[in-house]
């Protein structure tokens, strides 16, 4: 069941067309990555997916409701999470506290209870904390759950937004360079990770650059140019383009994508 | 948590006891004043910190509201026939709602563009009550009827002491109780990054209102208990001067931790009283520290000085 | 008629000192980043310091000259010992610097001088030229003159030496210019003493009509900040035009609507200009990466 479909998505920063006609659909459990070269337009698609760029032009739709144009918080309260591709982090909360926010729309949160302190405040707070420090487990990050969110390594960091954007229990999960920066037993964690998360039937969406992981994991690939779409299909299908291999994966790419 | 709960309480018993020890140490009723003065500033820079130290924002105007509940508790008895308390009251709840319908497009302002748009709402509050002497009694001031409550008239240095300092206890309170709140944690995430905040679902723009409001009536409060104490106010509790020494408080105790406001209002208000003999000096004197303290002491007070503790405690 | 055109003249007059305090604003901002709320202060020492030297027996000319280099020292001293320290500090720790600054400014005049208001004799007598029915004093004439002088220097030096240039070049880009060997600390000094140097010059060409005293920086400062919003943070066009149009603003707002709330046309513009359009009149909308 298609339950995140955007259309015709267009939009333009002062005369460059940053993406220019993309369209593309996932369905709940699927694993659907955008590559293309820098510059392509991916994380803008992202931006604009999430609400954080209103486009020029075209409609997203979640789950057959028209969200275009609606605020990243509405958009978060419709069952749709994000990571960013330069960590947005709370960093000077702890890794708890940080996946705790997470789960802020499970929460109820009304001024004066909190401001007095009442018992059901703080029967709440211990629940969301359980529920934190389980997704800290899962993503192996429940010993460093007191440390603050700033000092933690980079690997660690990008597991940890992935706990974040978890903890609201999303239906639609957009991952922004997952494993940019990861070594290979890091990025072999991620693909494992998101496997997971894409078996308990969140729709994962992925922006990367790891040909190996991409062509591994995902069920469908986009391939995007200079901000409008190249190709569109199955990992293999993608591989033997031609257009995609003479823009994007060049020969030594090809090879990549054929050992995975 | 559990450590957390430790360390509310012990803030919490630690003030109760300064508060309660500290009568014994002075030696005439000059002092209570300054510590009243003190235990009220404090309460002002804690409101203030939440907005500034946890949700991030700056206002250089907040004496403004400082100012309503001072002229509130004036004006209501005086011209209206209100008894004090309930102007207390009216007071705190116009502070709230001119943040409410002030805040929605302020906050919307970011750096510095936020910072001279506060100061500038600051100065026009207190151009106004300047101006409008016949409410106000103009740039002299106006006196201020002593507080009633239930027939006892409150007044004295003493009782002040008492009455500041209780007030002072409830509104830290308050602010610690925030720190394991989704509100609380919503104001230091989107403090932290505002775009993530809004992306996990956090209503960035309805939690900076909130803050915002929140430090409208601590203030107000605040500036009603002054007046009551005082038996007078004068336009400057409202003027740009007195904003900028409540900003200095927050950040020189530091940013975020409450018992930095306290500790900031305390040598804000005391170190101009014990090096100065001329209130000549004064201007001069707050500049220097403002200088002083925002170049090597850029996080503040408390920050600065538990780093330091840490460190030497590891070594 | 005759109202319109004083309040006219008036408005012009008052809006280029405006627009001077703007253009140091602009100056700072350009080469720093740094929003200097000590630029009134500048004002100020012009006036005051220049009223206090000529009082001790020193021709008026030279008293001029002499209170425009203390300035620039001050401004000089300003960079060194409080924004320097301060580098990498966030936007608003220093525009409280700056405020400090101020403040201990403030607190410093009212001590070395006092807190009288203070006159200068007008430059060329002070016999008001009627002008269609309006008195208008010849102090006007060589304030608005003045302007256009420091805005024709200001130009002219920004946009053909190299020195000015390099201003430029640093406002752009920061890094960038450090990396074509553009040595950014003296630049930005140089911001500093320019701006403290503009300011002094506004203080004296209107002390003759306005007085001054050691309390006047605030207000100039603040109002000269929203002539600088108006005309587009950053734009030394959109400061002049900023200030002048704030200058008739308030003349005009003061004759026809409320003479007691002059002061508070300014700040009314600043809230306005900041909700509707924070890039001004000639800013550009900025755009956020993420």
């Amino acid at each position: 069941m298609t339950i995140l479909r955007a259309t015709d998505i267009g939009i333009s920063f002062g005369g460059v067309k940053a993406v220019d006609g993309v369209s593309f659909s996932v369905s709940s459990g699927q694993i659907l990555s955008i590559i293309g070269p820098n510059g392509a337009g991916k994380t803008t698609l992202f931006n604009i997916v999430s609400g954080i760029y209103a486009a020029s032009r075209g409609t997203i739709h979640l789950a057959d409701e028209d969200v275009t144009g609606l605020s990243p918080h509405k958009l978060a309260a419709r069952g749709l999470s994000r990571t960013f591709q330069n960590l947005q982090i709370f960093q000077r909360m702890t890794a708890c506290e940080n996946v705790m926010v997470g789960r802020h729309l499970r929460e109820k949160c009304s001024l004066l209870p909190a401001l007095f302190r009442t018992p059901s405040v703080t029967r709440q707070n211990r629940e969301t904390r359980t529920a934190a420090l389980d997704l800290l487990a899962y993503v192996g990050l429940k010993d460093v759950a007191n440390v603050p969110a700033g000092s933690l390594p980079y690997g660690a960091c990008k597991r940890l937004e992935i706990a974040r954007a978890l903890a609201a229990e999303p239906r639609v999960l957009l991952l922004d360079e997952p494993a940019a920066g990861c070594n290979a037993v890091e990025t072999e964690e991620i693909d494992h990770l998101i496997r997971q998360v894409a078996d308990r039937g969140v729709a994962v969406v992925l922006v990367e650059h790891d040909m190996k992981l991409v062509m591994k994991i995902s069920d469908r690939i986009l391939v995007l140019e200079r901000g409008r779409p190249l190709a569109e299909g199955t990992p293999r299908e993608v591989r033997d383009d031609p257009k995609v291999l003479e823009a994007y994966l060049g020969q030594h790419g090809a090879r990549e994508a054929a050992r995975a | 948590m559990g450590a957390r709960l430790n360390q509310r309480f012990m803030i919490l018993a630690i003030l109760a006891v300064v508060i309660a020890v500290l009568p014994f140490l002075f030696p005439s009723s000059y002092y209570f004043r300054v510590a009243s003065l003190v235990w009220v500033s404090a309460l002002a820079a804690i409101g203030l910190n939440i907005l500034m130290g946890q949700a991030g924002q700056v206002s250089l105007g907040h004496a403004a509201f400082f100012g309503i509940g001072a002229y509130a508790v004036a004006i209501g008895p005086t011209h209206l026939g209100i008894p004090p308390w309930a102007a207390l009251l009216i007071g705190a709840a116009l502070s709230a709602v001119l943040a409410y319908l002030v805040g929605r497009p302020i906050l919307r302002l970011k750096g510095h563009y936020l910072a001279i748009a506060t100061l500038g709402l600051g100065v026009l509050v207190a151009l106004v009550i300047s101006t409008e002497s016949r409410w106000t009694g103009g740039p002299d001031g106006m006196p201020v009827e002593r507080l009633t409550l239930f027939g006892w008239r409150v007044s004295g240095s003493y009782t002040w002491y008492w009455v500041t300092g209780a007030l002072l206890l409830v509104g830290t309170w308050i602010a610690l109780n925030l720190d394991e709140t989704p509100t609380g944690r919503a104001f230091r995430a989107l403090h932290d990054s505002e775009v993530a905040a809004q992306v996990v679902g956090v209503d960035v723009a309805r939690f900076k209102l909130q803050a915002f409001v929140i430090a409208a009536v601590y203030a107000s409060i605040a500036g009603s208990a002054l007046a009551f104490m005082n038996g007078f106010i004068n336009p400057d509790q409202a003027g740009f001067l007195h904003s900028v020494e409540l900003v200095t408080i927050v950040v020189l105790g530091g940013l975020g931790s409450v018992v930095g406001s306290i500790i900031g209002a305390a040598v804000l208000v005391t170190l101009p009283q014990a090096l100065t003999i001329f209130a000549e000096y004064e201007h001069l004197l707050l500049g220097l520290i403002i200088i002083v303290s925002m170049i090597f002491m850029r996080n503040g007070i408390v920050p600065s000085l538990s780093g330091l503790l840490l460190r030497r405690a590891r070594s | 008629m005759a109202e319109f055109l004083q309040f006219l003249i008036s408005g012009l007059t008052v809006g280029a000192v405006y627009a001077l305090v703007a253009m140091g604003f602009t100056l700072i901002y350009n080469a720093s980043g740094v929003v200097n709320f000590a630029q009134g202060e500048f004002v100020m020492l012009g006036g005051m310091v220049t009223v206090f030297v000529s009082a001790a027996g020193v021709p008026l000319p030279l008293a001029a000259v002499i209170a425009v280099v203390a300035a620039v020292v001050i401004g000089l001293l300003l960079h060194r010992l409080a924004i320097e320290p301060a580098r990498g500090a966030s936007a608003v720790t220093l525009i409280i610097i700056t405020i400090g600054a101020s403040i201990l400014l403030r607190g410093i005049a009212a001590i070395v001088f006092d807190k009288q208001f203070h006159k200068l004799p007008g430059f060329t007598g002070e016999a008001p030229i009627d002008i269609l029915g309006a008195a208008v004093q010849p102090q006007s004439f060589w304030v608005l003159g003045g302007t256009a002088v420091v805005v024709v220097a200001l130009y002219v030096f920004l946009e053909h030496t190299l020195l000015g240039k390099a201003v430029l070049a640093t406002a752009a880009n920061r890094l960038a210019a450090r990396l074509v060997g553009i040595n950014t600390t003296t630049i930005m000094a140089l911001a500093f003493g320019g701006s403290a140097a503009i300011g002094a010059i506004a203080g004296i060409l209107v002390t003759p009509i306005t007085l001054t005293n050691y309390d006047v920086g605030t207000l100039l400062a603040l109002k000269g900040f929203a002539a600088a919003m108006l005309g587009g943070m950053g734009n030394p066009l959109g400061a002049v035009v900023g200030g002048l149009l704030l200058g008739l603003l308030e003349a005009f707002g003061a004759g026809y609507l409320s003479s007691t709330y002059k002061d508070a046309f300014a700040f009314l513009v600043i809230l306005i200009v900041l909700f509707a359009a924070p890039q001004g009149l000639f800013g550009r909308r900025a755009v956020e990466r993420v």
